[in-house]
């Protein structure tokens, strides 16, 4: 993205009217939040129910600003080596193997360590990554998977965009890139974490933003078939089930309708599909019972 | 436009943040720097613009969410925000922090007989005394007992590699050493995955049947807390579901007690022991907290009503955790049978049912979390 086209994105709307384009339909709430992320330059913090799009927004902002994204998948004892960067042993020994020959057996130490702790020898993960070739979107995925000591790591990061190696320097980034930080909430995240972003709570998504979520990402969808889809997702959601669908699930609910050739939705065909929203027997079983309310 | 026809909006945004900060939102400099920032770069005129910027900068958790578009459509429109009442002493519920200083003032007048026959009583018989009609100096005396246990929780295979004797070769360890040595090959170094330690999730019942019990197995849930405070979680159960972890962290037992005191809305309340449970399952247990993990329920297993969404919800908890126990403070007693309907209903799906009453049967409990 260059300087000239954030210059254009003037305000959230254009923003949602950039990621229409590639089909992601974003509300007032998360064009408002992607918009001042780009413009104040503040990560952006997004927690809510498991399929309602958060990971996908960050997805869709790097494909609509056309900028690249670098992804890193957070869990338990998660650590800077694997965030971070890493030396290439391997490499620097062969390194050193070769000095040693094109010196005849002698080896200046001090010169020799110069030339291992250099950028060729330097594995950059994926924060190192996203610090070099930005400017990009960097996901931050499931944080909440991670431990607290990795959020204090991160904090350097988000407020300096910039790390220090021990052996070769510090490493700032020319542009910030733009960070998206996803949270399940399966445990609380650091308050001085969440001071550092912008906030933003995602619930499912209405109806009719479904419905049009659901023709703009199949092609041919009938307008039918979208309704019916998205109104029983609509209805499965209030039914208190272990795992209620996310906009994925009704994404898949409706491929698979298409794939069997269908262009409306009924009792027998929902029964035989359910396995594409529902995950849980337990959830298939109560539904199958009362099909005829979903449906209605 | 001059200054005068269009007033400085500055003093209306940091009203509304303080209004924000009175509704209970911890807005604090730092998130108005921002929320000011954010309205800068926004339409105000628009509402939902308006209505955004300050939802994304001054909210930080969706409990937040209620009070902000409560207290945003009072102050932005027009209708008055409902003042608290200063000055006015809210009512109470009776809180767990009032029974941290009711030791003082209820048993003044017995008081020194029982200073006398703490000193009498042995600590191996206190050991064995139920919690729940120990007098105010036994509880005391208690309390400094709770401080010498030493929980140990179990461990669990973790992903990361520590060095080992035998294992997978350890490449950038091997390569350091010979890179020290010169470039001379040397001994191999080996690593296989480390341990650590397994979660534990205690959920305490402080309905008002387990009145007598819940001050002191909070206090036993801290010292819990306080041995692996990153791995040990605790809820408590009653109408409604808390989590006290983040108080019971505190090392001061007084003050973690005082917190979750202050957290607990429900405390000696009534229970909905099925929905509780639910709630935890949903917006926790399922998402991670209770996976591969130690859950312990504290309950009497009084449930008001149908048990059968205790008993599901219970098939629920086993099939995520690692080990279900049940600890039941009247189990012990001679002559219990678990025939109450919560008991009966969460019972088949519960790896044990232990005693919970006395120092002793809590020892006993923290020498099975070791062994799970």
């Amino acid at each position: 993205m260059t300087d000239e086209t954030a210059e254009k994105l003037d305000s959230p709307e254009k923003l949602a009217q950039v990621l229409e384009g590639i089909g992601y339909l974003a509300d007032t709430g998360v064009a408002t939040a992607a918009f001042l992320a780009l413009r104040m330059r503040r990560p952006l913090f997004c927690e809510g129910e498991p399929g309602t799009g958060k990971t996908s927004l960050a997805v869709a902002l790097a494909e609509g600003l056309g900028l690249p994204l670098i992804r890193l998948q957070c869990h338990e004892g998660i650590d800077a080596a694997q965030a971070l960067y890493e030396w290439d042993f391997p490499r620097q020994l062969l390194h050193l193997r070769a000095l040693e020959a094109a010196g005849g057996g002698q080896l200046d130490a001090e010169v020799a360590e110069q030339s291992l702790y250099t950028e060729r020898f330097l594995l950059a993960r994926p924060l190192l990554k996203a610090l070099t070739s930005a400017p990009c979107v960097l996901l931050v995925d499931e944080i909440d998977r991670a431990d607290d000591e990795f959020e204090a790591f991160l904090l350097q990061l988000l407020d300096e965009n910039a790390v220090t190696i021990p052996e070769y320097g510090e490493v700032k980034a020319r542009t910030p890139p733009l960070v998206v930080l996803t949270s399940n909430r399966t445990r609380e995240v650091h308050d001085a974490l969440k001071r550092r972003c912008l906030y933003h709570w995602l619930e499912h998504p209405g109806l009719q933003r479904e419905i049009a979520i659901l023709r703009s990402r199949i092609p041919g969808i009938g307008e039918r078939l979208a309704e019916q889809v998205a109104e029983s997702v609509h209805r499965l959601r209030a039914m208190e089930l272990l795992k209620p669908p996310g906009v994925a699930e009704t994404l898949d609910w409706a491929r698979a309708l298409r794939t069997l050739g269908r262009d409306g939705l009924d009792a027998e065909v929902a029964a035989a599909t359910l396995g594409a929203v529902l995950k849980y027997s337990e959830d298939l079983d109560r539904v199958k019972a009362q099909l005829d309310t979903l449906l209605a | 436009m001059t200054a005068s026809a269009r007033p400085d909006p500055l003093p209306g945004l940091v009203g509304f943040a303080s209004a924000l900060r009175q509704a209970g939102l911890g807005c604090d400099a730092h998130r108005v720097q921002a929320y000011l920032t954010a309205v800068e770069r926004l339409d105000v005129g628009d509402p939902a613009q308006l209505y955004w910027a300050g939802r994304l900068t001054l909210c930080a958790d969706p409990d937040d969410l209620p009070r902000y578009d409560e207290a945003f459509a009072a102050w932005f429109g027009g209708t008055e925000l409902r003042p608290r009442q200063r000055g006015v002493p809210q009512p109470r519920q009776p809180k767990l922090a009032a029974l941290v200083t009711q030791s003082g003032g209820e048993g003044e007048t017995e008081e020194e007989g029982e200073q006398v026959s703490v000193a009498a009583s042995d600590v191996e018989v206190l050991r064995d005394r139920d919690l729940g009609e120990l007098s105010s100096a036994e509880r005391r005396h208690l309390r400094e007992l709770f401080a010498k246990l030493d929980p140990v929780l179990p461990l669990r295979s973790s992903l990361r590699y520590r060095s080992a004797k035998r294992g997978k070769l350890d490449q950038a360890r091997t390569l350091r050493a010979m890179v020290a040595r010169g470039g001379e090959p040397g001994a191999l170094s080996y690593a296989k995955h480390g341990r650590s330690p397994r979660r534990v999730v205690f959920l305490v019942d402080v309905s008002g049947s387990m009145k007598p019990y819940a001050d002191s197995l909070l206090r036993f849930v801290h010292v819990v807390v306080r041995s692996a405070p990153q791995r040990v979680e605790a809820f408590t159960l009653g109408t409604r579901l808390t989590r006290v972890s983040r108080q019971l962290r505190q090392r001061d037992p007084e003050r973690a007690m005082l917190a979750a005191g202050e957290a607990v809305a429900d405390f000696a309340g009534g229970t909905r022991l099925g929905e509780t449970m639910r709630g935890f399952l949903d917006r926790w247990g399922q998402r991670g907290l209770a996976r591969r993990a130690i859950v312990v329920v504290f309950s009497d297993g009084w449930e008001r009503g149908d048990a059968t969404l205790l008993g599901e919800q219970t098939a629920r908890l086993r099939r995520l955790a690692h080990r279900v126990f049940w600890v039941n403070p009247h189990a012990g007693r001679e002559g219990y049978a678990p025939v109450q309907s919560g008991i009966a209903a969460a019972l088949p799906h519960v790896d044990r049912l232990l005693a919970g009453h006395s120092l002793a049967t809590l020892e006993r409990l923290l020498r099975e979390i070791r062994d799970a």
